[in-house]
């Protein structure tokens, strides 16, 4: 795969997407829906956290199944912070975003002096691991999980409104494909992706490889972090089942049918994803086999995923 | 005599049962084009492996520019001034030879930390240039901005050897340029080669004994891991145990 260049369209699109998404909660206020605020927050979050997962595995090539663990970490790194009064986001998030990138830096350290299938399964150890201590600790509610009492604020601004929640979540999102659109095309993002592609090559034109790969992960366990921290906000919960291996595969699975590598690649499978379930629970209680048909679709005939389907890429 | 640029000492190296390097003495000097022959599985590759760091050795030690380099990492090496090119070519097909030159050009200490993650490289205007010269010294000129995987054989060679150049090393290690190339591009090969050793010291892994006459300074023998001569060209053409190991009577 070459370097990743955006299409020249793609700017214009991500602006007008933007302006859409910022009148979403009047229109659907108008049009009697507010309960949708709630569910596209939800996509909005889940897009920033596969799109971190697409910063590891799309740009940097680490094919890792414990990302979940981070997502999670940063949810309870919310919930403990809130406990422990600290209301504003500002700071709550900040915290959730360091305590889930050290703690990727730790897994990633170790796990990444090992590859291919091993990384694979190291990785989704590190998480179950991290998933059997939030259960056991009965300090932070054991399986139950552990509430937020209220919504944090922003500043001065109370995010305890839908539409409130919606806005902090889109100017996250904002933010993070803002940063990596541009890291994509720095000098540490091509390093990154040189690495993907020919990791001895990188090694023999004296890069130091590991120490590129382990920032790369962090940075991506950091912004999964913050994405847990959004949700533990939405839903008022940090959950344990945040950090299962099945969330770490819904993760994958988003990147994956959105287009691995792709900058939007996490956003359009997270939208997709979440829309085919919310759409599909409405009509049958076996929606996953529906799912499970779409997705097989989706692989065999976008098999780079759909952003790959809109997105030109030289190479 | 000066301190050897490379010296490597009683380097030893089994695999499994075999003796895959024995007890080799091994030096480089300043300016010089040394070239490692010797038969298929001699060892040639595993020994370039050991002096670039890419393997470690069960004993013995390698010194590079007064310095042990043993412990240290292929990285580290490539920062102290050593650059390799592979038998099997190894560069970046899915981009342009601009690309490829220019990654070494940045991974290179004084081009400035690659922990840069807001800036576009495209700005950069300094490191697109160097890329271009060190095409150009390699005759790539007119290649700059054709998908590395689309080039010839031979170019795809010049582009390696290029890659190696822009990290600017004092040593420089070819392991067989002349690999899979056809006469032509073998003549260009050893023309460039020549032009380069004017500015860098070289030390040539090559089967094509035409080339490695023509380049060398001097001459070592390599035989089942073990260092059997080192001298002149002249030197090792008349050599009875080289002419029976390698050579043939041929020769």
């Amino acid at each position: 795969m070459a370097f990743y260049r955006p299409a020249s369209y793609q700017k214009p699109v991500a602006i007008a997407l933007l302006l859409t998404l910022l009148t979403l909660p009047s229109a659907l206020t108008a049009f009697g829906q507010e309960f949708y605020i709630g569910f596209a927050t939800r996509v909005l979050i889940f897009a920033l956290a596969a799109s971190s997962l697409n910063l590891v595995l799309g740009f940097g090539g680490m094919f890792s199944l414990g990302h979940a663990a981070f997502f999670g970490a940063g949810a309870y790194a919310a919930a403990i912070c809130m406990n422990a009064g600290i209301h504003d986001a500002l700071l709550a998030f900040p915290i959730a975003m360091l305590a889930a990138g050290l703690f990727a830096l730790l897994v990633g350290s170790i796990s990444l002096r090992t590859r291919g299938v091993y990384f694979i399964m190291i990785t989704l150890a590190f998480a179950q691991m991290a998933y059997y201590l939030f259960i056991s600790a009965r300090a932070w509610g054991g399986d139950d999980g552990l509430p937020l009492a209220t919504r944090m604020s922003l500043g001065g601004l109370s995010l305890s409104g839908d539409q409130a929640l919606f806005y902090a979540a889109l100017a996250c999102l904002t933010l993070t494909m803002l940063f990596l659109g541009r890291l994509a095309n720095a000098r540490f993002g091509r390093v990154i992706q040189a690495i993907r592609e020919n990791e001895t090559r990188m090694e023999a034109l004296g890069y130091p490889v590991f120490r590129y790969r382990l920032i790369c992960f962090a940075l991506g366990g950091a912004l999964a972090g913050l994405a847990g921290a959004l949700l533990a906000n939405l839903t008022g919960l940090a959950s344990p089942n945040l950090l299962q291996w099945t969330q770490s595969g819904t993760l994958l699975v988003m990147v994956i049918i959105g287009g691995v590598g792709y900058l939007y690649g996490g956003v359009v499978g997270a939208l997709i994803l979440l829309m085919l379930e919310e759409t599909l629970v409405g009509f049958t209680e076996h929606w996953h086999i529906v799912l499970g048909l779409l997705l097989l679709g989706i692989v065999l005939f976008a098999p780079k995923g759909v952003a790959a389907l809109f997105g030109k890429k030289d190479g | 005599m000066a301190e050897a640029l490379l010296e490597v000492r009683a380097l030893s190296r089994r695999f499994a049962a075999v003796d895959a390097l024995k007890e080799v003495n091994f030096s480089v000097e300043e300016g010089e084009v040394h070239a490692l022959i010797g038969p298929n599985g001699a060892g040639k590759t595993t020994f370039i492996h050991h002096v670039s760091g890419a393997l470690q050795p069960d004993s013995g030690s390698v010194h590079f520019a007064g310095q042990e380099v043993t412990a240290l990492s292929m990285h580290q090496r490539v920062a102290a001034g050593m650059a390799r090119s592979y038998q099997i070519t190894n560069i970046f097909p899915s981009l342009s030879a601009l690309d490829n030159v220019a990654l070494a050009v940045q991974g290179r200490a004084d081009a400035g930390s690659s922990f840069s993650f807001w800036k576009a490289v495209d700005r950069d205007k300094r490191l697109f240039a160097e890329a271009r010269d060190f095409l150009g010294q390699v005759g790539l000129d007119k290649r700059i901005d054709h998908i590395a995987g689309n080039l010839a054989h031979g170019e795809q060679r010049a582009l390696e050897l290029a890659m190696a150049l822009a990290t600017q090393p004092r040593l420089l290690l070819l392991d067989e340029p002349m690999a899979g190339a056809g006469p032509e591009e073998s003549a260009r090969m050893v023309e460039l080669i020549e032009h380069l050793a004017r500015h860098v010291t070289i030390l040539l892994v090559e089967h094509d004994m035409d080339a490695v006459f023509r380049l060398a300074d001097r001459i070592s023998v390599l035989v089942n891991g073990q260092l059997i001569f080192t001298g002149i060209p002249d030197e090792v053409r008349a050599h009875p145990e080289v002419r029976r190991a390698y050579l043939g009577d041929s020769a």
